[in-house]
């Protein structure tokens, strides 16, 4: 039965996965449109709600090509690798509290392993791997070349990432993520407690994306495609929806360490049987990660692409030190108190 | 190069704290474009609301027609001035006033460029860019337009006509 409730909980989760990450294709570009005094696509159904329909289909009917003297085995691999990690990071994100169904207590999280964030960290780092290997299985020197500073730019922003982690570790005293998600309860989002941390990860997460203003590896007019240049058909459909998973996956995560997950405050005080509080609480998760995704979108058509030694320094000069800046004093305001 | 030109070496401003931190502009850049949002859209909602183009404009070539006939005398020099090569015109006799008439006229649409060199050229201003702008094709064949699709009346034509007289 606990083997039936667990694939429940993953086709549920990776089939909403897909489809929110489908439609976030649609909202980027409509939002992209609003703000840019137009109308995005609205003519594929009503308000364009099928358009991602057509995209898909558009993608899987065009014809895979793939330069002769490219590695095949490895270009075909790497959108793979992509697209699997960034819906396997998916997997420790904590979407609700306990719900009483089926007269269990069933836990609203995939799998709660034990070293919660850092298998999320150490998914990002394979994760580079993807970019990596398709830059240079193209056979092609732009991708190549932005494969390389891809990935150069992923694993300098990893460190960033992790060093801002530890702050919400020794604040939660665990690496679980539920058990983060509980202590952050009532006012004590660790947005308010860590606002350093917060913005080095969310800057961090910018980069490991590869979302603008840290697009650099897929920027138009710098490399052509970057790293998916040499892609058509459906693995570039598959570039395309793992950048994407990988921007929701990345909300996910800010909301779980930062915003307080699914906790929704004031909930309990309206005396709403369990089923309703858990539901509550599953859309106030739903609903930070929407909010966090529409930020995504909105500072993607706001601030300028960096160039590429500014990113590094930025990376390594100063968020770096910034987040070991947080880690020391978090430590001394908990020694403190 | 002379060495008494000296040029005035401009120092980049340093940044201000605020501005070190990019996050204060990262804000305001956020205020910007979100207040775009709340400002009017310039779409055209394309084949609900068409474009209707002013007298100026150079649309496809058409014939002009007065009291039921064409006014073109089949001259020819429209056919010669297209620089795309795009009309064809055979002129015969005929018992009306002007004596000459175009039997065959065909212009090539997809040659055609729109240029308005036949309308300046026409002595008889009888063939003038119309503001018709749609056209679509699914035969090549389809492409080469007769006496039928080019006549159009005059009454039609009056803000171009219009045109014509005031800025020829």
């Amino acid at each position: 039965m606990e083997t039936i409730i667990s694939c429940g909980k993953v086709v549920l989760v990776l089939g909403v996965l897909l489809g929110v990450v489908a439609y976030v294709v649609l909202v980027e570009r409509r939002v992209a449109a609003a703000i840019q005094n137009r109308i995005g696509p609205n003519r594929v159904g009503w308000q364009g709600l099928l358009q991602p329909l057509a995209d898909v289909v558009k993608l899987v009917m065009k014809e895979d090509i793939v330069p002769n003297p490219a590695d095949r085995f490895v270009h075909d691999l790497a959108p793979i690798i992509s697209i699997v990690i960034a819906m396997t990071t998916f997997a420790v994100v904590p979407f609700g509290d306990h719900i009483a169904l089926f007269g269990r207590d069933i836990k609203l999280q995939i799998a709660d392993v034990n070293i919660g964030i850092l298998f999320i960290l150490a998914l990002t780092s394979v994760g580079v791997y993807g970019i990596t290997l398709s830059g240079w299985s193209s056979n092609n020197k732009y991708s190549l070349l932005g494969g390389m500073r891809s990935s150069a730019q992923m694993i300098s922003y990893e460190l960033a990432m992790g060093l801002s982690v530890i702050g919400v570790v020794m604040i939660a005293g665990s690496l679980q993520l539920d058990r983060i998600v509980a202590a952050q309860e009532g006012w004590r989002w660790n947005i308010v407690l860590q606002p350093l941390g917060f913005v080095t990860f969310v800057v961090a997460a910018f980069a490991e994306t590869n979302r603008l203003p840290f697009d650099l590896p897929e920027a138009e007019p710098e490399l052509v495609g970057g790293y998916h240049t040499e892609y058509s058909g459906l693995k570039f459909g598959l570039f395309f929806l793992a950048e994407y998973a990988n921007m929701v996956t990345s909300s996910a995560i800010i909301t779980t360490l930062y915003l307080g997950g699914w906790q929704l405050p004031f909930v309990h005080a309206f005396g709403f049987s369990p089923i309703v509080v858990s539901l509550l609480q599953v859309g106030a998760f739903c609903l930070k990660v929407a909010l966090l995704i529409l930020f995504f979108i909105v500072i993607r058509w706001t601030i300028p692409r960096f160039r590429y030694d500014q990113l590094m320094n930025l990376g390594w000069k100063v968020m770096l030190p910034v987040s070991l800046l947080n880690v020391f004093l978090t430590g001394i305001v908990l020694l403190a108190s | 190069m002379s060495s008494e030109h000296h040029l005035p070496i401009i120092h980049a401003k340093d940044l201000s704290i605020w501005d070190k931190i990019y996050i204060p502009q990262i804000v305001h850049g956020l205020f910007l474009t979100l207040s775009q949002v709340f400002r009017p859209k310039f779409t055209r909602q394309y084949p609900e609301e068409r474009w209707d183009p002013p007298a100026s404009f150079r649309g496809r070539p058409v014939l002009v027609e007065e009291k039921g006939v064409e006014r073109c005398v089949a001259c020819g020099l429209c056919a010669r001035v297209c620089p795309a090569l795009a009309i064809e015109v055979q002129g015969s006799e005929t018992e009306l006033w002007k004596e000459r008439y175009p039997v065959k006229f065909e212009i090539n649409m997809l040659r055609c460029i729109f240029c308005g060199f036949c309308e300046e050229v026409c002595p008889e201003e009888a063939i003038v860019m119309s503001n018709e702008y749609e056209l679509t094709f699914t035969h090549q064949e389809d492409a080469v337009f007769g006496k039928e699709k080019l006549l159009t009346s005059a009454q039609t034509l009056a803000p171009r006509l219009e045109y014509l007289r005031k800025n020829r």
